[in-house]
């Protein structure tokens, strides 16, 4: 008896390993050793064409002392997309969420038109931008024109690329919307009811019931969109390829241009662990803070 | 008094729409934008004064010079090969690594599912540079195989999770009868959890599609002859090529966004609620 079920336990073990084998070898051959070879790499001199060279810390030491490339430029225009895209993105969404949990007609209907943006292949959408924002002829400073406001270079200007790459961003929060939106409606309409019993405005059903109770999405959301926004590429390559002046210059633009571009795979791997590490120092932080701000209506869940 | 709460009431309710309307505007409007101006002869386009709401005359030559610009018939033939490669790929093994997580007891798959989730916090830059060394050792750089075989490697952690996420809700009873029965783990899989699973399946290969159809990052590191891009990365060469001549850039963009449309728009609902399963109950 406890013989076949050893045998039994043994035949479980054996079948979960076998269906999770190919998951776990993708696991194992693309993302556990591609990362600690990448850590090897970054303390080496490793033009792709030699072997690798064993330097110890010495490309980490040229990057922060600015001896190779420009990273304090690439950390600065990241670090301040990143300040401006996360809180943006998340108000948009939560915005756009609120308003499409409402009792509506249509409701799949603009669900659907608010998520388009984000299935768009990148490199037709941000041609499109290019066109709309142009200085010269584009629609959005023939609308500003028509407004009477002043007109802006948009991609074109040091000192509004950002601001236009974060607008653009907003364009496609279709996803954090959808996260929001499934939150929200998650909350038991019975605490809505149980304030306007009380007498309670619409301002503050939102502050005292839907933030506390949206405060995991909105944490999931907050962690995804920091992680999302410190990686930013597609729109320094398509459009800005990093301009002007350097403003747009985000930090994996600089990594590819290191490995792709000039070769040198030794510096690119030592930004990405720089990378690694500021994410995980920054989500850290955000679990850290969680506790404080992050309600989790089942008590103590994670 | 009645009457007067309706009247607010009513107020209230078409500044809404209005106010709905206006944002969904926003999001349709570069798509309106890139169709009017596709069909518009060059050097209108430069013209916003008088403004034009839809060109006059239809410009349909622009989509025939943008098709021969390019080799538009190869990038889209690569495009399918890589998407369809994937999608097998990612629907075999996903669905494989979701069944043992969710559904079979084995030793190990809690601190695996941990190890699985983590690798969606992992910047894709860490991993990227040795995965293009390993490629390249393998003489593999400028083929097909870097973009689809991790496809057969569990298809990535977030559609791992969502079916995962999904096979749960199942009733476990289903399982125990069919050991009853005398079946064993694979024809549980094959023959009742997939044919249960199927709207979930439907989702991440809408998912699946949509990311290789509209990823030009792998292509662009992985595949370096003309001959090889596709569509999307054949479509960045039309911002060196063609950067002066918009209606052309409009006309291949919408070429290129037009069959990922028309996935969208047949499965929307499928795709947005697989998001919202995602994101609840992490």
């Amino acid at each position: 008896m406890s013989k076949s079920k050893l045998k039994n336990k043994t035949i479980q073990n054996v079948n979960g390993w076998l269906f999770a084998l190919p998951a776990m070898l993708g696991f194992l051959i693309f993302n556990l050793v591609p990362m600690f070879m990448s850590g090897y790499y970054s303390l080496c001199n490793y033009s792709i064409l030699k072997a690798p060279e064993f330097i110890g810390f010495e490309n980490y030491v040229n990057l922060f002392s600015g001896a190779t490339g420009n990273f304090w430029v690439a950390a600065k225009a990241t670090l301040l997309y990143t300040i401006m895209a996360v809180p943006a993105n998340l108000i948009f969404a939560l915005f756009i969420a609120v308003l499409l949990n409402r009792k509506m007609v249509g409701r799949t209907f603009f669900r659907s038109v608010f998520y388009l943006p984000c299935i768009l292949p990148a490199v037709a959408t941000s041609f499109v931008w290019i066109l709309l924002a142009n200085p010269d002829f584009g629609l959005f400073n023939t609308v500003l024109e028509w407004l009477h406001l002043p007109s802006s270079m948009f991609f074109w200007g040091k000192d509004s690329v950002l601001q236009t790459i974060v607008f653009m961003g907003i364009w496609s929060t279709g996803s954090t919307q959808v996260i929001f939106l499934a939150g929200l409606q998650d909350i038991p309409q019975v605490y809505y009811e149980a304030i306007e019993i009380d007498g309670g405005n619409a301002w503050q059903k939102f502050l005292y019931i839907t933030l506390p109770m949206l405060s995991p999405t909105l944490f999931f959301n907050l962690v995804m969109g920091i992680i999302g926004a410190l990686q930013v590429f597609g729109q320094a390559y398509i459009i800005t390829e990093g301009g002007p002046n350097n403003a747009s210059l985000f930090y994996v633009y600089e990594l590819w241009r290191q490995a792709f571009k000039y070769m040198d795979m030794g510096v690119a791997s030592a930004m990405a662990w720089i990378l690694f590490i500021v994410v995980l120092i920054l989500t850290a932080v955000v679990f850290k803070t969680s506790r404080t701000w992050v309600y989790y209506a089942g008590g103590e869940e994670e | 008094m009645r009457k007067k709460k309706n009247a607010i009431y009513y107020v209230k309710k078409t500044g809404f729409y209005i106010l709905l309307s206006a944002l969904a505007l926003f999001c349709l409007l570069p798509m309106y934008w890139m169709v009017r101006s596709s069909f518009m002869k060059n050097v209108d386009i430069f013209v916003m004064d008088p403004f034009v709401v839809w060109p006059k005359e239809m410009h349909w030559e622009n989509y025939v010079k943008a098709f021969q610009s390019a080799n538009f018939l190869q990038y889209g033939l690569n495009t399918i090969i890589i998407v369809a490669g994937c999608m097998v790929g990612t629907l075999l093994t996903c669905s494989m690594a979701a069944y043992a997580f969710a559904r079979l007891k084995w030793k190990g798959k809690n601190i695996c599912f941990a190890m699985l989730l983590a690798t969606m916090m992992l910047p894709g830059t860490v991993t990227l540079i040795p995965q293009f060394i390993i490629w390249k050792n393998l003489h593999m750089v400028n083929t097909f195989w870097p973009l689809i075989f991790p496809a057969f490697l569990g298809g990535g952690a977030f559609n791992i999770f969502l079916m995962r996420q999904f096979l749960l809700g199942i009733p476990k009873e289903l399982d125990e009868a069919a050991t009853l029965d005398g079946a064993g783990a694979f024809q549980i899989y094959w023959r009742i959890i997939l044919p249960l699973s199927r709207s979930a399946l439907v989702v991440v290969a809408l998912f699946t599609f949509m990311n290789n159809w509209n990823d030009f990052f792998g292509p662009l590191i992985y595949l370096n002859e003309k001959q090889k891009y596709t569509l999307a990365l054949g479509l960045l060469q039309f911002k060196g090529d063609y950067s002066n001549k918009w209606n052309l850039m409009m006309a291949a963009s919408t070429m290129v966004v037009i069959p990922c449309f028309a996935v969208y728009v047949v499965g929307q609902k499928q795709l947005i609620e697989g998001i919202s399963m995602t994101g609840i109950k992490g």
